[in-house]
């Protein structure tokens, strides 16, 4: 077999698959699927960033997303907003600022489009180191907080008085959640990025019964997605991004068939 | 007062706090001994939480000083878990949290709360009773200096909350950890502990069951229910309504009078 021109995106795709959806779970279980759309949103500008400064577009969109997240964690303690109105006035604040910056500084080299929903075929070993190195931070830092973030996950003020360093745990996520949105922007787009981060974790839910279960599962789900949709895309010629994202959405349709006499 | 020939393990020393125009809490001290249990008590809005949530240093003391032991072990039983559907967790992985207890450690906890035939059911499926049993075990499994309950009853049934309390004297006194509690209600928690502390923002008043449950600043704050508290002491298995409101009329009458 020939190698397919698109070896890098599919190696790609799979390592923000297997780092994103266990990503993803904490973001389910802590109620933050908003919380990411926002800081996804925020990409936009980091690509901006990038380009403008004259560095890559991957440590932009790490800086501008991190930045994002710091901020609606400080902004998150002023009780006078709603998480949601505030996450919801950053998100969409954030793209529109993301969508203004990209078209002052048109030029040959962006395409929005790929910007907002992905271009998996585009990527290039270069991107491939950025990639795994990304993948391997977030899965390496997932890794040394796991038992604090599920302790905080049950009951935040409970690990924190059992001695979790609660506040260090939530910005470090917050930066790694930064990281993998940054790699994977080239995979799914930032539009589509927290589908990538969810949808694989909510199909892994009706299958599993413990919280490792459901983060190896939806690794595996995420994983198939990505083989699945960019199949789809060489073989009728539809966008890879969303094509991933509709595997996702398909495989969660039917756990969530199968699932339904429990819960 | 306790004896105090050791070294507190928790402790406050004139410990006051203000949030926004609001004194919470004024003048708070309080030293807990190795192997002690105290309670708060005290009505709605009196502080008790507050004070809880300042000794365990999640809230800094507008004035006065808080001392832990250093290292101290807490296990930690919060006033509500709502156990979210969204994470798949049995009972048998939920009491592993925050402890490095071994597995057969794990299984002998939950037989001692009389959860071993539910080690493998989803902990959102629990009843109230239940998942404070449940939390209770996990609490222990950390072999804790200090086990801090807060409303440890709340939500159960008086059967379940007569036998959650005989399982944190029974944890007190087969382990020698100190016991911190916090509760509003008077009822049952009185026999289960060596020292009550009645909160009403500062101490009112402080000293074994007995003693404090005669003072008049503790019965001019609780009123009525110190004989309810009678009554439940008395008759464990009685089945009264679930607030510990069911004194009979005249009698309820007559206490009030006896205050004036």
């Amino acid at each position: 077999m020939k190698r397919p021109p698109m070896t890098e995106g599919l190696i790609g795709g799979l390592v923000v698959a297997l780092v994103a959806a266990p990503m993803g779970c904490f973001i389910l279980w802590r109620r933050m699927v908003f919380f990411g759309a926002a800081v996804s949103h925020s990409a936009l500008l980091g690509v901006a960033l990038g380009l403008a400064l004259g560095i890559s577009v991957t440590a932009g969109v790490v800086l501008i997303t991190a930045a994002v997240g710091v901020m609606l964690v400080i902004l998150r303690r002023d009780k006078r907003l709603a998480d949601d109105t505030i996450l919801g006035v950053v998100a969409h604040g954030a793209l529109a600022l993301g969508l203004i910056a990209l078209a002052l500084m048109e030029g040959p080299d962006i395409d929005l489009e790929a910007v907002l929903f992905g271009d998996i075929t585009s990527i290039t070993s270069g991107d491939l180191v950025w990639i795994f190195a990304g993948g391997a931070t977030g899965l390496v830092v997932l890794g040394a907080l796991w038992k604090h973030l599920l302790a905080m996950t049950i009951h935040e003020e409970m690990a924190m008085i059992e001695g979790a360093p609660v506040a260090l745990v939530r910005i470090v996520f917050m930066l790694t959640l930064a990281v993998v949105v940054g790699v994977a922007l080239k995979v799914v787009g930032a539009l589509l990025i927290v589908s990538l981060l969810i949808i694989p974790a909510a199909a892994a839910r009706r299958l599993t019964t413990g919280p490792e279960a459901m983060a190896a599962i939806a690794a595996l789900i995420g994983v198939v997605s990505v083989l699945g949709g960019l199949q789809a895309h060489v073989a009728w010629e539809i966008p890879a991004g969303p094509a991933v994202v509709v595997v996702a959405v398909v495989i969660f349709g039917i756990t969530f068939g199968a699932g339904r006499k429990s819960v | 007062m306790h004896s105090g020939a050791a070294e507190p393990i928790l402790g406050a020393e004139n410990v006051s706090l203000v949030l926004g125009d609001h004194s919470i809490l004024s003048g708070v001290d309080l030293a807990v001994a190795p192997g002690e249990s105290v309670t708060l008590v005290g009505p709605n809005g009196a502080g008790k939480t507050m004070l809880l949530r300042v000794l365990m240093g999640l809230v800094p003391p507008t004035s006065g000083v808080v001392t832990r032991k250093p290292g101290l072990r807490v296990g930690y039983l919060p006033q509500t878990m709502i156990a979210d559907a969204t994470l798949p967790m049995d009972v048998q992985r939920f009491v592993a949290i925050g402890t490095s207890a071994s597995k057969a450690r794990r299984s002998k906890a939950l037989e001692d709360v009389g959860l071993g035939a539910l080690s493998r059911r989803p902990i959102h499926d629990l009843s109230g009773g239940e998942m404070r049993r449940a939390m209770l075990a996990r609490a222990l499994l950390r072999d804790p200096d200090i086990l801090v309950l807060d409303e440890p009853v709340q939500g159960v049934d008086l059967p379940g909350q007569v036998e959650l309390y005989d399982r944190i004297a029974k944890a007190k006194s087969d382990r020698g950890c100190a016991v911190l509690m916090v509760s509003h209600d008077l009822n049952l928690v009185m026999a289960a502990t060596d020292r009550v502390i009645c909160l009403n923002h500062h101490i009112c008043c402080e000293g074994a069951p007995d003693s404090v449950r005669d003072h008049a600043e503790y019965r001019a704050l609780f009123g009525d229910e110190v004989d309810g508290l009678a009554v439940y002491t008395h008759h464990h298995d009685h089945a009264h309504g679930a607030d510990g409101e069911v004194v009979p009329i005249d009698q309820a009458a007559h206490e009030t009078a006896a205050h004036d």
